[in-house]
């Protein structure tokens, strides 16, 4: 599978002999077009009476040969190529090699300042809007008129709860452990070990609890939300509802809020107790202290104010979850690729969101004085 | 382009999923150059064979023997050096929606060949315009139509100059204009590059237009009923059922 060339005054004649097939030699391919280039070439023949089996790849050959010889307008002679053969290199002849898509023009950058802005305000708006949409399918929920089918909302309670019980004791066992074991440390330098049953109690009852949980569930239960929803607007389900007149909000988007907003409270009780049981378990086996004792300070710093912020955090970051999630896979686009960014923007965003509705309530909470 | 002497011959084949018997000892033969048609009524294992043709599924029993090499019986390595020899169509096209067109069809020739970038992005360019796509190298999949997605899908099939294309319900989906196109583009393929055509339809027109080669999957037998040029069973179908089903079972309602 050799380019065979010879030069006979004028004309360069290429000999195509036997098979070629998966024709890779670039080096062999650049002498024959640098040789054609000469100027005292004015002919190029091309024998194929000898050739055997050939693929596309000769085609290219044959077409980057074709193609020199009209640019530098010099005369080719085909001799004994198979009909289908020339036909390719024509094809090939034809194909319009610039570019196909405009490239974007640069803006100015105030333009595109202009336009960064107007985007924030398209999606707050997109986002506001899809909030409204929820609220209403929530007043017609109350009024008993959403389309809301039972089941849905038993199997998105069902994957939200009791299925995550795992996943959330183990983590909150640790953060209790890690948490105690931190607060050991500086606490061990002034004889005041004891101290780390109160820490921990007051620590994950207050939020530690409530931000595990919701990390978990964002990553869990948000994502599944995305990518579920996204799934159904690839295969045109969502188009479907909406062309039937059943608001997406009623049929999707309420049942897994409500479900979220149930179980996440009720799994930030968990965490609660799981993290102190993991702070227990740090207490007694390494720090020597006494079971009823850490028992004892556990109780004392536990405060039923404490308990509740935790599970209003739940709660909140429950409706966070669940939006971000319904909202990235109802907007999502129409490929797989969509779901994929579409999960990521539910997780990232629902964690971002959580941050600043902490921060929101920490503040109105110290304004109040809880 | 020489041919070589492909054909399929697959003998005593059974499809099964668990206990539910799909297909049962079906032997038929795919001669090189062959536009073969494999038809028959919704749910009668067109798909399913098609699938256990191309490895995707694996026999329950029997042997395929592709290109004289026993396909049922080769190790993975084996398989794959056939399958680079087989191009498929999936129905949607299946091209992949975070590549460009270009990106679609580059990547098997990246995976199974040593050419340069820029040899890569000629045949590129060839194999878009063989479909009839010139032009749409840098479009995604999201951006072109259904008819242009299956010719993309379609160039990506022929990327490695398969023997063989394997087609699955090539005009499910397509307005008449467009199945035409994509009949006339498969009978293109056929004759100027010689490649062996295997079509799982049940589309009358395309079965009459383009096939030379036939089996009829009949789902009461678990078995083929019926073989040879769509045309000539048409003219003497040998049981009810394939004339039932060439002539839409509207000649039973005149008669």
């Amino acid at each position: 599978m050799k380019l065979n060339f010879a030069q006979h005054n004028q004309t360069l004649e290429l000999e195509l002999n036997g098979d070629y097939l998966k024709f890779d030699d670039e080096a062999a391919l650049s002498t024959l077009l640098m040789t054609a280039q000469q100027k005292n070439i004015q002919n190029i023949q091309v024998n194929a009476s000898e050739l055997k089996q050939w693929d596309s790849s000769l085609v290219v050959v044959l077409y980057r040969l074709t193609a020199l010889s009209k640019s530098q307008k010099k005369q080719l002679k085909l001799i004994d190529v198979p009909k289908n053969l020339e036909r390719l290199i024509n094809l090939a002849l034809a194909v319009d090699r610039k570019p196909s898509l405009p490239s974007s023009p640069k803006l100015p950058w105030l333009e595109s300042l202009g336009g960064f802005g107007y985007d924030i305000f398209q999606s707050s708006k997109k986002g506001l809007s899809f909030i409204g949409q929820c609220l209403k399918s929530w007043g017609r929920f109350i009024c008993s008129k959403a389309t809301m089918r039972q089941v849905d909302f038993l199997f998105a309670l069902q994957d939200c709860s009791y299925k995550a019980i795992g996943i959330v004791s183990l983590v909150s066992f640790m953060v209790g452990l890690i948490l105690a074991f931190v607060g050991a440390i500086q606490l061990k330098t002034f004889g005041a070990q004891i101290y780390v049953a109160s820490l921990v109690a007051i620590g994950m009852t207050r939020i530690m609890g409530a931000i595990m949980v919701g990390i978990i569930m964002a990553g869990r239960t948000g994502a599944a939300y995305a990518a579920t929803i996204g799934t159904m607007q690839v295969n045109e389900e969502i188009d479907a509802l909406k062309t039937m007149g059943i608001p997406t909000t009623d049929f999707l988007v309420l049942p897994r809020i409500m479900a979220l907003t149930i179980a996440t409270p009720i799994l930030v009780i968990l965490a609660d107790f799981m993290g102190i049981i993991g702070g227990a378990t740090v207490g007694i086996l390494m720090l020597d202290i006494s079971a009823p004792e850490y028992y004892k300070y556990t109780i004392n710093a536990l405060d039923l104010t404490n308990f509740l912020v935790g599970v209003f955090h739940g709660l909140v970051f429950g409706i966070v979850i669940s939006l971000c999630g319904c909202y990235f896979g109802i907007y999502c686009g129409r490929n797989a690729d969509s779901v994929g960014r579409a999960t990521t923007q539910a997780v990232v965003s629902a964690i971002v969101w959580m941050i600043v509705v902490t921060g929101i309530i920490t503040v109105i909470f110290e304004v109040l004085g809880i | 382009m020489m041919k070589s002497p492909v054909e399929i011959a697959v003998s005593d084949l059974t499809i099964a999923y668990g206990d539910f018997v799909l297909l049962k000892n079906v032997s038929f033969e795919v001669n090189k150059g062959d536009v073969f048609i494999i038809m028959g009524a919704s749910g009668g294992g067109k798909s399913s064979l098609l699938r256990v043709l191309t490895g995707l599924v694996p026999a329950a029993h029997g042997k395929i023997v592709i290109g004289g090499v026993n396909f049922t019986a080769a190790d993975e390595q084996k398989r794959q050096q056939i399958m680079q020899k087989c191009g498929i169509l999936y129905q949607s096209g299946a091209l992949f929606s975070s590549m460009t067109l270009a990106e679609n069809i580059a990547l098997p020739l990246k995976q199974y060949t040593n050419y340069s970038d820029k040899m890569i992005s000629e045949l590129v360019s060839l194999k878009l315009a063989l479909v009839g796509l010139t032009g749409f190298e840098e479009f995604y999949p999201s951006e072109i139509s259904g008819g242009m997605k299956k010719r993309a899908g379609l160039a990506r099939a022929l990327a490695l100059d398969p023997e063989i294309v394997y087609f699955d319900e090539p005009s499910a989906g397509l307005d008449p204009i467009s199945s035409k196109m994509l009949d006339d583009l498969i009978l293109d393929i056929n004759q100027s590059l010689g490649t062996t055509i295997v079509v799982v339809t049940h589309e009358l027109n395309s079965i009459f237009a383009i096939g030379n080669n036939s089996i009829f999957l009949d789902t009461a037998t678990k078995s083929i009923s019926a073989r040879g040029n769509p045309r000539e069973l048409l003219k003497n179908p040998p049981n009810q059922d394939v004339y039932n089903f060439l002539t839409r079972g509207e000649k039973i309602k005149n008669a």
